[in-house]
């Protein structure tokens, strides 16, 4: 692999609460290449999204960063101080949030939106440039230069969606954090969506986190998947590796849990319910709901280790 | 043999307010759902398409613009005091959003006791704690769990199925069922689809299931409608209707959804740049400005539906050589 653009190491992030403290991300490390397709996939409440926000250092009180490191290419994140972390957000690292519906500033028209980013980070524009930059981003999602002068309201959930792509590529991030981008959207429109968050990306040769639940999303999209569970990372593997040969039982029965279109009364649900992050079983936290569990799970929590190009933390893997 | 309920020919259009133009959110649809044969048929179609409006004509919430819906025979607008308690415990409703239906002052007891008191279920106090336990324990919840606790204490999956208990506890005939599980996790979508299926084998039960998801319509449903702004675009047998579709909408529809294969063949190498479709104005088919076999027959007039085989309709005019389906005829196609 060539220089990573991204190093995340040993993050945890938690959250303080009445009953308990609750540990949403737990010693969390992975590496992601220039241009790569990274997933992040778990059920909600698993620490996905929180994982995401982390890297960017969104995570509000009562949450904290504990622990970790995050490196972008050569800057640690940890040495920047607020300015310059709000510099970086946007121009290093971009998100495309999730529910772009509601992200959007509705009394705002959208060019305004992209013209108020441009203009956070500093670049010296006249209106007449911005108004061309805004033209030619809003053209590269895929939108209509008329699209600069409406307001959220009056573009559909697709459209919203890539105006917010639009904002999230505005300054050429070397990486584009996309938190279910397209759960809102019905599937004809988010193909169309997953197809120009696609092709900006290569244009861009931005390297991408995909955060979703949707095997199916994952498997066509991305290079490489992360499967996360109460807060940590069970399996991380080239996502051919995870399709064809899943490893960890949570990430085969999050597989089997997806209705398939080929054979009917194959609908398979995991059994049980996720764990509350405040209160986690002993052990592997999936122990509960596997099959397969042996006493070992119960007590010694497996770590995350290298089998045949993949990582897997299962002790029976 | 009287339907339990029947669509003739109803449609809905919302006025458009401010000099605005009217939407049709339904077009003339007719169908009949018999108590005799229970079966869960699915509501397929994107946001828009008119599926939620279906449902509500159905549970009586929104009053048709045009034609009529029938429970027993007669018009919904029309029922005696007495049928409309009636149609109130044999037609019952889930909707999407586990969170927005609790009143969250009250325990989620309360949603449970309510129908058994309306309705005079229970005798006593007793038999109505042993009548709600054992529809908990029928889709898969400990009542010891879930009794006394408020809404904000269970997890979304829980929440809904209390929804579905909640409609059990009236031994309906049918349930409307919209996007029931679009707001929980896909691992547990399965366990609550599978319930609802149970309450169609084993209880009799009918369920119209509404989804923009067509790999659980497949799953679960014995039959599926697809709809595409307001009209049907196909409708019949889900096998026939899912593994070989034959309406250009159906078949975008299901090449649309991404498989958990090896194999990258989702997305399109040529990506439509053009986002928003211009909206429909023609008097043709509501599909032909996105039908990429758009001739200029589909501009003329709207396809009427073709029964392109038993068990199966498709409104397109390439099958135009097939008998059309007479009004009314959905009925037929959907029945199994």
């Amino acid at each position: 692999m060539s220089e990573p653009v991204l190093r995340v190491e040993g993050l945890r992030v938690a959250f303080d609460h009445p009953l308990g403290k609750v540990q949403a991300v737990d010693d969390v490390s992975f590496v992601l290449a220039p241009g790569e397709r990274f997933g992040l996939a778990g059920e909600s409440g698993s620490g996905k999204s929180t994982l995401a926000l982390s890297i960017l250092r969104l995570i509000k009180p009562p949450g904290r960063i504990e622990a970790g490191e995050v490196w972008l290419a050569g800057t640690r994140l940890g040495d920047l101080d607020e300015d310059g972390m709000r510099a970086l957000r946007l121009a290093g690292i971009a998100l495309v949030p999730q529910g772009s519906m509601n992200s959007l500033n509705p009394v705002l028209r959208i060019g305004g939106q992209i013209g108020d980013a441009l203009a956070e980070h500093g670049l010296p524009l006249t209106r007449g440039e911005a108004e061309r930059r805004i033209a030619a981003l809003l053209a590269e999602v895929g939108l209509p230069e008329s699209v600069a002068r409406m307001y959220p309201h009056e573009l559909s959930g697709g459209m919203k969606q890539r105006a917010c792509i639009a904002i999230a590529i505005c300054l050429r991030p070397k990486v584009i954090i996309a938190d279910e981008p397209t759960s809102a959207l019905d599937v004809v429109v988010q193909r169309q969506v997953m197809a120009t968050l696609a092709r900006v990306q290569r244009e861009l040769g931005a390297a991408v986190i995909l955060v979703g639940h949707d095997m199916g999303l994952m498997a066509q999209f991305v290079d490489r998947l992360a499967i996360m569970y109460a807060g940590r990372l069970v399996e991380m593997a080239p996502i051919a590796e995870i399709i064809t040969r899943p490893r960890h039982p949570y990430t085969r029965a999050l597989i089997a849990s997806l209705p398939s279109l080929d054979t009917r009364g194959a609908l398979a649900g995991i059994p049980g319910l996720a764990p509350l992050l405040r209160d986690l079983p002993d052990g592997c936290a999936f122990h509960p709901r596997c099959t397969l569990a042996v006493g070992r799970c119960r007590t010694e929590k497996p770590k995350l280790r290298d089998i045949d190009g993949a990582q897997v933390a299962c002790h029976l893997a | 043999m009287v339907s339990l309920i029947e669509a003739v020919d109803v449609s809905k259009r919302f006025a458009g307010g401010l000099g605005r133009e009217s939407t049709l959110a339904l077009a003339g649809l007719s169908l009949a759902i018999h108590a005799e044969k229970p079966s869960i048929i699915a509501v397929v179609g994107e946001s828009g398409s008119g599926k939620t409006t279906l449902a509500r004509l159905l549970l009586g919430l929104t009053e048709p613009s045009g034609g009529s819906i029938r429970y027993r025979g007669s018009d919904l607008r029309k029922l005696t005091r007495d049928e409309r308690r009636a149609f109130r415990r044999d037609v019952q409703a889930v909707f999407q959003d586990p969170y927005g239906v609790y009143n969250p002052f009250y325990r989620v007891d309360h949603v449970l006791t309510t129908p058994v008191r309306r309705f005079r279920l229970a005798a006593s106090r007793a038999q109505a704690r042993e009548l709600i336990g054992e529809t908990l324990r029928l889709v898969g919840l400990q009542p010891e769990e879930i009794l006394g606790r408020f809404p904000h204490q269970l997890s979304g999956g829980q929440r809904q199925r209390v929804m579905v208990a909640r409609a059990l506890l009236l031994e309906p005939k049918l349930i409307v069922a919209d996007e029931p599980v679009s707001m929980v996790d896909a691992s547990l979508r399965a366990t609550i689809l599978g319930s609802l299926r149970k309450l169609t084998d084993e209880r009799g039960i009918s369920i119209l299931y509404i989804t923009h998801d067509l790999a659980t319509a497949y799953q679960v449903s014995d039959t599926i409608l697809v709809l595409y702004r307001a009209h049907v675009a196909e409708a019949g047998k889900v096998e026939l209707v899912v593994k070989a579709p034959q309406h250009p909408y159906t078949q975008l529809l299901i090449s649309a959804i991404p498989r958990a294969h090896v194999a990258r063949d989702w997305l399109p190498n040529d990506e439509d740049r053009q986002a928003a479709p211009a909206l429909a104005v023609s008097a043709g088919c509501c599909f032909a400005e996105r039908c990429p076999l758009a001739g200029p027959d589909c501009l003329s007039e709207p396809p009427a539906l073709y029964r392109t085989e038993p068990g199966r309709a498709v409104a397109c005019v390439q099958f135009g050589q097939h008998p059309a389906l007479p009004a009314g005829g959905l009925g037929e196609v959907l029945s199994v």
